[in-house]
């Protein structure tokens, strides 16, 4: 057993596929018709037979009340790691996105939080 | 309770001054931010509901404000509170150093 795929819920898969690709810059995996939505993964141009990240559709009611829960609290569900914290943030607020959290040393982290504009926040971490 | 009540129960306890410290360090976080920073540099293993109901005595006291910006809320420090504190037992030495 092993762990290919770990999914976000994305309020619309065009638009998560968007910023997931053009600002965050993952690369499209698959993309594949299924029923009203797509199959539809992205990965790190770094690792690009690794872990793949399925932007699923938040279709379920559970799903929505779940996703507005973590965020009225600034909880990020999902997390990637990058090598600087800190740059990373300065190249996206670059590109437009938003933080709720800039770099911020949290002793044997630095991490920071984004707005995905697809109604999750998404952590960004590096260890130290 | 009175205000002046509030303000010095609000100060009483000591995770509600770690609260505050961390909010003079960077005024403005989300609950998670105040969370992971309690959790991550002080070590204080406090649940997000005690968080919570630490930041509403805060608030309650008038040392914190909150401000909602898009589906965020986030949290602000204010030391207004204190002056009535030095207005009620002020400091006069300052200028001289410490007594003899």
């Amino acid at each position: 057993m092993r762990i290919s795929i770990t999914s976000v819920y994305v309020d619309d898969q065009a638009k998560a596929l968007a910023f997931y690709t053009e600002k965050l810059g993952f690369t499209k995996k698959t993309d594949l018709p299924a029923g009203e939505f797509r199959w539809l993964t992205v990965v790190s141009p770094a690792d690009p037979d690794g872990v793949e990240l399925l932007l699923e559709p938040d279709e379920h009611p559970a799903a929505g009340r779940f996703k507005e829960a973590l965020v009225a609290d600034g909880i990020p569900f999902t997390q990637f790691t990058v090598d600087d914290v800190s740059a990373e943030v300065e190249r996206l607020k670059g590109l437009g996105v938003e933080f709720t959290q800039d770099a911020t040393d949290m002793g044997p982290v630095v991490t920071a939080v984004l707005d995905d504009t697809c109604g999750n926040l998404i952590q960004l971490a590096a260890m130290k | 309770m009175d205000a002046e009540s509030g303000l010095f129960k609000a100060l009483g306890d000591a995770t509600r001054r770690t609260i505050l410290d961390e909010l003079a360090d960077k005024d403005g976080q989300t609950l998670f931010e105040i969370c992971g920073r309690l959790t991550m540099k002080h070590g204080l293993a406090s649940s997000r509901q005690a968080i919570s109901q630490h930041l509403a005595v805060l608030e309650q006291a008038g040392l914190v404000h909150t401000r909602r910006q898009g589906r965020c809320k986030f949290h602000h420090l204010d030391t207004g509170p204190l002056r009535s504190i030095i207005e009620r037992w002020p400091i006069d030495s300052i200028q001289e150093g410490p007594n003899p």
